[in-house]
């Protein structure tokens, strides 16, 4: 173990915290901007480090015939959301494990831990848990494959499905401003609503049946299951937050070999770009109302389009 | 060596046969029948897998038997080896699951003489090298498999099942026939090495093409010659239902790369157009019918159509490359279309096992019924997950390793320089990618239903876990299932041999690639490594686990449920299958299959009970098949007056038939 | 290899084509105006960037009409009418936003089909240009098919005469341009004022001002 394998085994292990870390500020900072949009004060900023912090010291309260797949499902919801957060490049490129998992991998890390939640929303037998695991599963349908084709059509664009290859590419500047990519950035932002449950899809902070679909399923957690699952749900939004900036605008990542100046930059950039994005979410939710659910199918339709268009495009010529 | 041992596993499979006739009558029967055939799928096995491994030259064998002065021909290459592995894997696992589930069985005779002579006939299949014994070998396959789809005949559905069954085995072989007819051309010599040395012109090649796929294709369940399959899989016993989707279905997909990838030389580029368009419609398809369907073996014979698709995808790329002369992509499509044939093979078997189980446990095939078995049958509850898991292509199992390499195939797409291909390409990577996240959708549906909640009725209440048998062959199909998803690179150089025959080059070295990952092109291109990610995966949960456990606390406590104030809800309170897949029926449904939900409420003050009806119309049957079976009857009743005449007029009829043949022939000259 | 100019040019040509399907999915008609709307300012952009990298200073003009007349006025106008009319909470029946966007879809395939693999004379440049134009005017065709509404079927029509002002300014040379859009957009004007005024005729049976006050009443029960 020479000193170059330690560098590069701390620079992953430092992506891996990072994004742990950094995932309920992202949280607090979008919440407290909504309050401040909608004329309320708010939480503090780091109030959902509290919150996770008070329910992991909770009781966890589980129904008489709740299973193992129950108890079992808030870990690997996190554990999923976790390794597909840190294997998304966030402040530097090549990092010691980023060629295990490219990105219809991590893609398909986080539709595992769609199917633990969607069972576990079932294992209790209410109805709420029903109508969560329904809803989800019905907008994973449409979501998912509209993902698939943002892949397939930036994964066209740079000649590779590696997500640091695709990175130094864009950085380069070689690609231009395509066609292609425009929609591949509309069809991403709506997946990307759809997939973190935020307004128009869904209401995070909502508990009204007909109004829930993320917050149905996981109605009987509590105590430090619920905290588990809070958590990954942070580590999901910063996922798709990182995968935006490492896609859409990867400028100022840590290429090549990784010294300390590179390393500040690409964090310094990479916390900006974060925030950035954490404030434009709720100016983005608080203008728009939450759609019916079965306007669902539309919404999702026209970035399934949208992504089919750009793969359409990518395939027929090679500038477009 | 090899292929003498897989002819002598073939004669010994077909000797249990007959003893399987004669003692079939007692009731002990059913051990030492599938016992035998255990052990001598497992000899079969073993030679398929050493033909593999050693890399040994392609063996052929003639034996007098069959038409006289031309004897029958058998061959193993390595394409028949792949298949030949999991032909007996296949029929390993069920025998071995038959040794549990075989006591059930109520006329034991009615089974075991036919349940060794189909593996027998499959084995057979892929051994053959001329066209008869090919045909003849298909025939006896179709045929016992018909016998036990019919085996339980007092319910009517199964014979109706074993009709439509016949039916289009029939019409499978009746093109085969046409089709080898066609490759035999003029010289009349049917062995598969006379067909190989000839190179038919592209329009003959072309509608041999036609005819294999529409005859393997039926075999196989491509939509729309698929009808027969969600009838007859389910009707079966459930070994028999995991060998017909897990195995038959496969051969079915060697009969067509056997005659398109070898026997035909060259593709043309239009081959690859159909192909890849029924391949993806078949794939979506599947899975939205799956999705509609209440009975759990149903639903799993569906999901097998959606498998056949991604398979027919990959061979459809494989055409589309080696018809442009792109030979690493080929292989690349191949591999993927290989590895899923395999991949669905082992989690197939596992689900329908796992179904077998339940049914037995229960008395239920209806998913409405069930509920809540995952504390009833716990082990069989967790290799029915990871076999759901699997299916839904979900890292790190079997089933995302050969979707990955399909979509990284697609993405070589654009390369080709064909407009029409460059078209559908990205239509069927969206198909596909839809019917990735439509499958997940349906096998939450399913364990959820069936597994978890509460009890929907008393049958439920009281299940039992099923025997040690077949919890064994759940558990091996559960382990391999595993093992592939994390060591793919030792089965992608496994089966190299078979791809470079058929494609014409390999992918890379995969085994010394860093950690055990896959690299299928070039690292630079696109990597997947499952087991760092199933050890990252393990170690973040059970790290976070007890870091909690530790330092927070691990206190817990059992309570009711959240009921919103109106205590003790029944289990009917909560939701069925038809419920959870209303959203994706409403959403896909009312166009594909013209779903009509009626409710009818009774009014307040009336006791009667409320009704909800679902109409769900297959267009299959609407488009294809009733105009169809329409018009036959209609052509038939026209010409009845033919039975009616008098010897005159017969005479007449077989005249005027001969002076037209004779009229052929001089105008030919 | 990837000359800005081009690109900026094909960006805003495709944003086209993306409004161009957001058109086909809009259930009510004050969502259908506010599109068009966008779709004719992205025109109007399209144009002027048109004018920037051809040369073509009177292109200017054709953007400064599309902006005015169909980016404001007209949406204006309309809005205005409607609201008027009560018409604006009616939902538009259309057959089934899912198989309307595959079908656009198709129609996009039918129409690159058609340009892009003809004739290696034409620039890849135009080729391109002229396949996202016609790919407008094809959904611009879809739209009008698949509605009831006079309303909204006019929205459509002035969309597919947004593709064909991108198909002559993409092509060089058009000096006529000017004259033509300024002909159609009035044109327009009046057809859709036309029929409102026979709208409002067939229903209270005059168009005088004076007799429609007494009408307001009912009109007010009726919605």
């Amino acid at each position: 173990m020479n000193l170059a394998m330690i560098w590069e085994l701390a620079a992953q292990a430092l992506q891996m915290l990072l994004v742990l870390a950094l995932a309920p500020l992202v949280l607090g900072v979008t919440r407290k901007i909504k309050a401040r949009l909608l004329r309320r004060i708010g939480p503090p900023t780091w109030q959902p480090y509290i919150d996770i912090w008070k329910l992991l010291h909770k009781e966890a309260v589980l129904a008489h015939n709740a299973s193992w797949l129950y108890r079992v499902t808030p870990y690997l919801l996190f554990a999923t959301t976790w390794v597909a957060a840190a294997l998304v490049p966030t402040y530097a490129i090549n990092l010691m494990f980023s060629w295990s998992a490219d990105l219809i991998a991590i893609v398909a890390l986080l539709a595992t831990g769609r199917f633990a939640l969607a069972l576990a929303g079932m294992d209790v037998g209410t109805a709420f848990g029903g109508i969560g695991s329904s809803r989800e599963m019905m907008i994973a349908s449409l979501a998912e494959p509209a993902m698939l084709l943002v892949v397939f059509s930036v994964a066209l664009i740079a000649g590779t499905t590696q997500l640091s290859t695709m990175a130094s590419i864009f950085i380069n500047g070689s690609v231009g401003l395509r066609v292609s990519l425009g929609l591949a950035l509309f069809a991403f932002v709506f997946v990307a609503i759809a997939e973190n449950a935020r307004i128009p899809v869904d209401n995070p902070a909502t508990h009204l049946e007909l109004t829930m679909v993320h917050e149905a399923m996981v109605l009987e957690y509590s105590g430090r299951h619920l905290a588990m699952i809070e958590a990954a749900a942070a580590l999901k939004l910063t996922l798709y937050f990182s995968l935006l900036a490492c896609l859409f605008v990867p400028f100022g990542m840590a290429t090549g070999d990784k010294n300390i100046d590179s390393v500040l930059i690409g964090l310094m950039t990479y916390l900006a770009k974060i925030l950035v994005l954490a404030v434009l979410l709720p100016i983005g939710e608080t203008s728009v109302a939450k759609m019916r659910v079965f306007r669902y199918p539309i919404f999702l339709g026209s970035a399934f389009a949208a992504a089919a268009l750009a793969v359409f495009l990518l395939f027929v010529s090679r500038s477009l | 060596m090899p292929a003498f041992v897989g002819l002598w596993c073939v004669a010994a499979l077909l000797g249990i046969a007959a003893a399987g006739v004669i003692l079939g009558r007692w009731s002990w029967s059913w051990a030492p029948i599938y016992f035998a055939s255990l052990v001598v799928s497992l000899a079969g096995l073993a030679a398929a897998f050493w033909h593999l491994w050693a890399g040994l030259p392609p063996e052929t064998l003639s034996l007098p038997v069959g038409l006289p002065g031309v004897g029958s021909k058998f061959r193993l290459d390595a394409l028949a080896a792949f298949f030949l592995l999991v032909a007996n894997l296949g029929g390993a696992m069920a025998s071995l699951y038959a040794l549990g589930y075989g006591r059930h069985e109520t006329s034991q005779l009615r089974v075991l003489p036919f349940y060794p002579a189909y593996l027998a006939g499959m084995n057979l299949v892929v051994l053959s090298d001329d066209a008869v014994s090919f045909l003849i070998a298909w025939e006896f396959m179709s045929l016992s498999s018909w016998a036990l789809v019919v085996s339980n005949h007092r319910a009517p559905e199964n014979i109706r099942a074993g009709y439509v069954y016949l039916l289009m085995a029939s019409i499978g072989t009746l093109t085969l026939v046409l089709a080898f007819g066609v490759l035999a051309g003029v010289t009349g010599d049917y062995s598969f090495a006379a067909m190989r040395a000839q190179h038919p012109d592209a329009v003959a090649a072309g509608l041999v093409f036609l005819l294999v796929l529409a005859g393997a294709g039926s075999k196989a369940g491509l939509v729309p010659l698929h009808i027969w399959l969600p009838l007859a899989h389910p009707a079966a016993p459930s070994h028999v239902s995991a060998l017909m989707s897990g195995v038959m279905t496969k051969i079915a997909i060697y009969g067509f790369i056997r005659i398109v990838f070898d026997l035909l030389g060259g593709p043309a580029w239009w081959w690859s157009l159909i192909v890849l368009g029924i391949g993806g419609a078949t794939a979506v398809l599947g899975v939205l019918y799956a999705l509609m369907q209440q009975d759990l073996k149903r639903l799993l014979a569906y999901s097998t159509v959606e498998n056949i698709g991604i398979v027919f995808i990959g061979l459809g790329l494989g055409l589309a490359f080696r018809a442009s002369n792109m030979a690493v992509p080929a292989a690349l499509a191949i591999t993927a279309a290989l590895l899923h044939v395999f991949n669905h093979m082992l989690f197939k078997s596992l689900l329908f096992f796992g179904a077998g189980a339940v049914v037995t446990a229960t008395g239920e095939r209806n998913m409405e019924n069930l509920g809540g078995l995952i504390h009833r049958l716990p082990r069989t509850a967790v290799a029915f997950l990871i076999g759901c898991a699997a299916v839904s292509a979900l890292p790190p199992l079997n089933g995302f390793v050969s979707e990955w390499l399909t979509f990284q195939a697609i993405l070589i797409g654009p390369e080709l320089p064909q407009w029409g291909l460059r078209f559908i390409i990205p239509a069927v990577g969206a198909m596909l990618a839809l019917s990735a996240a439509l499958a997940a959708a349906c096998f939450v549906k399913a364990y959820g239903i069936a597994f978890l909640g509460r009890p929907r009725s008393p049958a439920a209440e009281a299940a039992r876990e099923t025997d040690v048998f077949s919890l064994a062959a759940m558990f091996i199909l559960a382990a391999l299932c595993f093992a592939a998803g994390i060591l793919p690179g030792a089965a992608i150089d496994f089966i190299a041999p078979v791809v470079q025959g058929l494609a014409g080059a390999r992918l890379p070295v995969q085994i010394g690639q860093a950690w055990t990952s896959i690299v299928p092109i070039a690292s630079s291109r696109s990597s997947y490594n499952g087991l760092v990610i199933l050890s990252f995966l393990l170690a973040s949960g059970v790290i976070t686990a007890l870091v909690v456990h530790r330092f927070a606390t691990r206190a817990t406590r059992r309570s009711d449920i959240w009921d919103c104030g109106y205590p003790d809800a029944t289990p009917a309170a909560q939701y069925s299958g038809s419920s959870f897949a209303m959203p994706i029926r409403r959403v896909f449904g009312t166009t594909m299959f013209h779903v009509r939900e009626t409710i009818d409420m009774p009014r307040p003050g009336e006791t009667r009970a409320g009704h909800f009806h679902v109409k769900v119309t297959d267009p299959a049957w609407r488009w294809f098949y009733g105009p169809a079976a329409r018009a036959v009857l209609r052509a038939s009743a026209a010409l009845n007056w033919l039975q009616f005449l008098t010897i005159r007029r017969y005479l007449t009829l077989v005249f005027a038939t001969l002076v037209l043949l004779l009229m052929v022939v001089a105008a030919w000259r | 290899m990837h000359n800005i100019n081009f690109d900026v040019a094909h960006l805003l040509a495709g944003s086209i084509l993306a409004l161009s399907f957001v058109l086909l999915y809009q259930h009510r008609i004050t969502s259908m105006l506010n599109v068009f709307a966008l779709q004719a300012i992205a025109l109007s952009l399209s144009v002027a960037w048109q004018a920037y990298i051809q040369e073509a200073p009177h292109l200017l003009v054709t953007a400064g009409i599309a902006l005015a007349v169909k980016g404001i006025v007209i949406p204006t106008a309309l809005h205005r009418i409607v609201r008027r009319l009560g018409i604006h909470r009616q939902i538009e029946e259309v057959i089934g936003a899912g198989p309307t966007m595959l079908t656009g879809l198709g129609l996009v395939a039918l129409s690159i089909l058609l340009v892009l693999p003809a004739g290696q004379t034409v620039s890849l440049l135009a080729r391109e240009d002229l396949a996202f134009a016609l790919a407008v005017i094809l959904l611009g065709l879809l739209t009008m098919i698949t509605r009831h509404n006079a309303v909204t079927q006019i929205i459509g029509f002035m969309s597919l005469e947004n593709g064909l002002v991108l198909a002559a300014t993409g092509a060089k040379g058009m000096p006529l341009v000017v004259e033509i859009s300024v002909a159609f957009s009035v044109l327009i004007a009046f057809s859709v004022f036309g029929i409102f005024v026979f709208r409002i005729r067939e229903r209270f049976d005059t168009v005088d001002i004076g007799a429609l006050d007494q009408f307001r009443g009912e009109r007010r029960d009726q919605t």
